[in-house]
């Protein structure tokens, strides 16, 4: 093979331009914009402050919206661990068609489109909606469902497990299904087996989807939107009023610089943390 | 192999249940004869499906999508290619850094890459611009061709292209006549992955969209925000139908356990 220098160099560069142009150059303008001063009645300024900072990160408002976001965004990983990890192992154990008939039941619906499924939960949690429908039944009276946290979070585990059941998934087709019955013919009780043979293979693929699950929940658009109402803000939505609403860009800037970070900071904690379990157990 | 037993069935039960509710009740309400969004029980009714036709918005917003979402693929197919090659075949320096800056959108929230490009689009005078509304998806999407295109090259057997070097045939030949028709699954998939992420995207293109170029998903938020009639069910249903088709098509072609799951 032919191994001049320039190749890779001609072939990479229409996307690396492109990346360059549009993924690191409106980052770094972004950035900047968050330290600028706003004014009502003037606009974006040309001064630097740190003063939009200050605000997100010591105002009440700011800080009880940003503390919502992480505690409805860990509700969700959480959740979709206890739903997710069980479902990939049942699916695991299934016979050949109803198998990938029902993984596909699980991870199809990651194609149809957010605000279809958020919109299918109005329905289902309205007032008039069909769980309330089956609580007066019950007797148990209409419940305020809809533009409460508990819509939230379930739509968010709606829209969220298919990313915990597809690494749980795949790590699970890694282990070999003799292990575990060879596991039980050694004595070991199906509890035994389960903790000591399924479970660390299914925790490695649980942590990668908290982790997908956790930073796509905290950072969560149309579910909130939809199903919190016009008061119940999480961090994406309070960015979007900021911009649309408030035209204050540099708030919104500084707002959404904050939830990259916290992103950031949060997955190399998490891969520190997965590595150093993974040291440990290799010895 | 051990079978699942009467619990782990009933917990699938429940799960498959509480996956499907929404888009099933979608469905039903869609055909609903009545003004309020209730499931039909004696009549089914197509009126809240012609009504879309009545509303251009919904109608434009559909045509706006498919565009944006053909060209988008299409563009990002066209420089994910390449990069692939490049990325597969070559040690070249910076080669780590491009492969994590070409990927970094599936870690960058879609929230702060709207952001991003609002200001940058804003800054440069082209709000509002198709063009430019291309170029944003083109990086939100590239990530999963590059992914599948990179998988694709990885598993090639390399001695065809041996061969045909030997007897002389030209790297662009080479490429042309061999290496391409023997990823353009991974291609082909990846293109139709991407067509479907850019047909969805909402969080950033609700910050980069006019009214002249908004995209369906967009058109359909701002709608159930301000009011809530079948019309929207009837929308989404349309959108469940076509999402099943596209999920045919990738099934039968590729297996979407492989697409969606990761190469096995």
């Amino acid at each position: 093979m032919n191994r001049s220098p320039a190749a890779p160099w001609l072939l990479v560069s229409p996307a690396a331009v492109l990346f360059a142009g549009l993924v690191i150059v409106p980052l770094v303008l972004t950035v900047i914009l968050s330290f600028l001063t706003y004014h009502y009645d003037t606009g974006i300024g040309d001064q630097y402050t740190l003063a939009h900072y200050g605000e997100v990160l010591s105002d009440s408002y700011y800080l009880g919206i940003f503390w919502r976001t992480l505690r409805l965004a860990f509700l969700t990983t959480l959740l979709c661990a206890l739903i997710g990890a069980p479902e990939a192992y049942i699916l695991s154990r299934m016979r050949k068609p109803w198998r990938s008939i029902f993984l596909l039941v699980i991870i199809g619906p990651l194609l149809v489109s957010v605000v279809v499924r958020a919109f299918g939960w109005s329905m289902l949690l309205g007032s008039t909606g069909l769980i309330n429908g089956a609580l007066e039944i019950l007797g148990l009276g209409p419940v305020k469902l809809l533009y409460t946290e508990t819509a939230i979070v379930i739509a968010l585990v709606h829209v969220m497990l298919p990313f915990m059941v597809i690494p749980v998934w795949t790590a699970l087709q890694k282990l070999d299904p003799q292990v575990e019955a060879a596991a039980w013919s050694l004595g070991a009780s199906r509890f035994t087996a389960l903790r000591r043979v399924v479970m660390p293979q299914v925790s490695i693929g649980l942590l990668s989807g908290s982790l997908i699950v956790f930073g796509l929940s905290a950072s969560a658009f149309a579910i909130p939107g939809l199903l919190g109402g016009r008061r119940l803000k999480m961090a994406a939505t309070l960015v979007y009023d900021e911009y649309m609403q408030e035209l204050n860009w540099p708030m919104g800037a500084a707002i959404a610089i904050i939830v990259l970070l916290a992103n950031l900071v949060i997955m190399l904690a998490y891969n520190r943390a997965v590595e150093a379990r993974a040291r440990r157990a290799l010895g | 192999m051990q079978k699942n037993g009467p619990v782990a069935i009933l917990f699938h039960t429940l799960v498959v249940a509480f996956v499907l509710a929404p888009l099933v009740v979608i469905c039903l309400v869609a055909f609903t004869p009545e003004n309020t969004l209730t499931i039909p029980t004696t009549q089914f009714s197509l009126r809240w499906f012609r009504a879309i036709l009545d509303y251009p918005d919904f109608v434009t917003a559909f045509g706006n999508s498919l565009w944006l979402a053909t060209i988008a693929a299409t563009l990002s197919a066209v420089i994910a290619v390449p990069a692939a090659l490049a990325i597969d075949r070559y040690h070249f320096a910076g080669r780590d850094a491009l492969n994590a800056l070409f990927l970094s959108p599936l870690i960058i929230p879609h929230l702060v890459l709207g952001v991003a490009f609002l200001r940058l689009f804003a800054l440069i005078g082209v709000t509002g611009s198709f063009g430019w509304l291309v170029l944003s998806h083109v990086i939100v999407i590239t990530p999963y061709v590059l992914r599948l295109v990179i998988a694709a090259l990885s598993g090639l057997d390399r001695s065809a292209e041996q061969a045909a070097m030997t007897l002389g045939a030209s790297r662009w030949t080479v490429f042309r006549r061999i290496t391409l028709p023997m990823i353009l699954p991974g291609v082909t998939g990846g293109w139709l992955l991407a067509f479907i992420n850019s047909f969805d995207e909402l969080t950033m293109s609700i910050f980069v969209t006019s009214p002249a170029t908004v995209t369906l998903p967009v058109r359909m938020y701002m709608y159930a925000t301000e009011s809530i009639d079948p019309m929207m069910a009837a929308v989404s249903a349309l959108m469940i139908a076509l999402t099943a088709i596209a999920m045919l098509v990738l099934d039968r072609m590729f297996g979407l356990d492989k697409i969606l799951v990761g190469e096995k």
